[in-house]
């Protein structure tokens, strides 16, 4: 169960929104040093602002943009429960669920709900609840292989455990 | 069953359809200097492992922050090549090339295979019949260290092209005309498939920039059949090995678009997104502090080329930076040798080593606040070249060229009698 505030933020946020390319390169070595900066432009401040388990609420096509990771690791290191937005960019969707963050595709709750509303999401039963406004929605449940990597906390933890992907464990 | 699909049901031998989950094969896999420090602390912090990367199939690029332009870039460089050395990556260092150019002019990556790189713009290989898509560090580690990944198959659109490109239209045209009807959502969760007479017409480097923009259409993938034009460039190399499907074959759809080439002008997509499309005399007059011609998008032998016949015998305006970065070694040495890069440094260019460096906002060419740039690039979001309250509009090469000539946004086609 992730339970938290929501951030509401608008369509096509992109990877360069969540960390500008700037500071990937000047702080290329250490992801650490880069939280400061995760969303400053649409959020100022979002790194003190954000508490664990807080929902962020995108609109369309949310992570467009570059392949890099450090935009939902950083998400997931100062604290974000969850991403739920009406579509995602393919590479960000990957990499989130990579490092078990839960990304959740939505139709109606982007439209009602509004920055510090109360948000419920449950990945195993599949419902995103808006406390606040009494909304709740069901969505398309994961495939049980996807929501495998997630419980466990990531692909990597996933292979750690099990030796190999949820779809073939005979790897390596 | 489109071509992805035929590519992916050969590989692992039964037939797949789009929205399945496979774990195949990875043929080839990549990484670049943005990428390979998670890649390095994935393998050797997360999954704690020690052992040997296949290095005919894993490899690593120094293109995006090359020569590294400060300390930290360096000390991740370092740790690149102590890795690489340690696991066996095989290493493209400074000055070779951008990664998507490298593993098609070196022949590493072949028709019919599949291919993840840890760069979004990875589908640009497909121009030669790849199946490739973009992914992150995690994946990229995994590939590299099991040689396999899962991978969600796209449905596919296809997109015909027909007649041929007007004088000083060029494939970047086509790219951002699709992209300003399509919008940046356009294709998310597709991958495009290019058809068509035009394709006669257009060169593997005409191609690699149509299959590169697909990326800014949020397509997964984007991919070119291997026709004669694919066949004689892969011969005249020798790269003569590889997977044939049926390349023929026109199927498995899920929306088509046809575009006319012939009907098209030179364009550019204005700040803030890649889709706010105008044509070149909507924005006529412009004025611009720098010009940027390079990247994965345009950088290559034929874009350097139409910008050395623009600006032959003539200036880059005073006041403007023209900035030329080819995208790989050999690129440079055959613009050399045919004596491009003499006119184009002539005219007033700075000609820089390849890198992706001014279209990331890495380094060599950053903006400062209030200046405006026209880049042969990709990405034009605010801060994307430098301060988030400069200007980015793309282009292609010639409206880049011209627009050097002239400080302003210029169209090509008067000095291309």
């Amino acid at each position: 169960m992730i339970r938290g505030k929501c951030w509401k933020l608008g369509d096509n946020i992109s990877t360069d929104h969540i960390i500008s390319g700037k500071y990937k390169f000047e702080a290329i070595n250490d992801i650490n040093k880069m939280a400061i900066h995760v969303l400053e432009d649409v959020i100022p401040g979002f790194y003190k602002l954000v508490s664990k388990g807080d929902v962020i609420v995108g609109g369309r096509n949310f992570g467009k943009g570059s392949s890099r990771e450090h935009a939902p690791r950083l998400l997931k290191l100062v604290g974000v429960g969850a991403v739920v937005a009406k579509s995602f960019a393919h590479i960000f969707y990957r990499n989130a669920v990579n490092i078990g963050l839960p990304v959740i595709v939505a139709k109606r709750i982007p439209d009602v709900s509004e920055t510090g509303d109360v948000i419920e999401i449950s990945v195993v039963e599949g419902y995103i609840k808006n406390v606040t406004k009494g909304i709740e929605e069901r969505f398309t449940p994961f495939p049980r292989e996807v929501l495998a990597i997630l419980e466990a906390g990531g692909v990597v933890e996933y292979i750690k455990r099990f030796g190999g992907l949820p779809w073939s464990r005979n790897i390596g | 069953m489109g071509l992805i699909e035929r590519i992916v049901s050969k590989a692992i031998g039964k037939n797949v359809s789009a929205g399945e989950i496979v774990v195949v094969n990875i043929d080839a896999v990549y990484a670049q200097d943005g990428t390979a420090p998670l890649v390095i602390d994935v393998v050797e912090k997360e999954l704690e492992l020690r052992k040997k990367i296949a290095a005919e199939r894993a490899y690593f690029f120094i293109d995006h922050s090359s020569p590294a332009p400060h300390v930290a870039a360096a000390t991740v460089h370092k740790e690149m090549r102590r890795f690489a050395k340690e696991y066996g990556v095989k290493l493209f260092d400074v000055g070779y090339g951008i990664s998507h150019q490298v593993v098609v002019e070196d022949g590493l990556v072949r028709p019919g295979m599949i291919v993840v790189g840890a760069d979004s713009h990875t589908p640009t290989i497909g121009a030669i019949g790849v199946y490739a898509t973009g992914v992150g560090s995690t994946d990229a580690a995994i590939a590299m260290m099991f040689g396999v990944l899962w991978l969600k198959i796209p449905e596919t659109v296809k997109v015909t092209l027909t007649g041929s490109l007007p004088k000083g239209v060029m494939s970047k045209d086509i790219a951002l005309n699709i992209i300003g009807n399509v919008k940046t959502d356009g294709m998310l969760g597709k991958a495009v498939e290019f058809r068509g007479d035009t394709l006669k017409e257009l060169s593997i480097d005409s191609r690699m920039t149509l299959t590169n923009m697909c990326t800014e259409m949020s397509a997964e993938s984007a991919i070119i059949p291997v026709d004669n034009v694919t066949r004689n460039w892969l011969a005249e190399r020798g790269y003569n090995v590889y997977r044939e499907v049926d390349w023929e074959k026109e199927d498995g759809y899920v929306d088509e678009i046809v575009i006319d080439v012939s009907k098209l002008e030179p364009l550019v997509a204005a700040p803030p997104d890649v889709d706010n499309v105008k044509s070149v005399a909507e924005v006529d007059g412009v004025e611009v502090d720098q010009v940027f011609i390079g990247s994965c998008t345009n950088g290559r032998l034929e874009d350097i080329e139409i910008a050395a016949r623009i600006l032959h015998g003539r200036r880059v305006k005073e006041g403007v930076r023209c900035i030329v970065s080819p995208a790989s070694r050999k690129v440079y040495l055959e613009a050399l040798r045919r004596g491009y890069i003499d006119v184009l440094a002539n005219a007033g260019c700075i000609i820089a080593p390849p890198t992706c460096g001014p279209c990331v906002g890495a380094h060599m060419g950053l903006l400062a606040a209030g200046e405006v740039a026209v880049a042969t690039t990709n990405r034009n979001f605010p801060g994307r070249m430098g301060h988030r309250d400069s200007k980015v509009y793309l282009s292609s090469p010639a409206v880049a060229a011209a627009t050097a000539i002239e400080g302003r946004i210029a169209d090509p086609r008067k000095y291309l009698l």
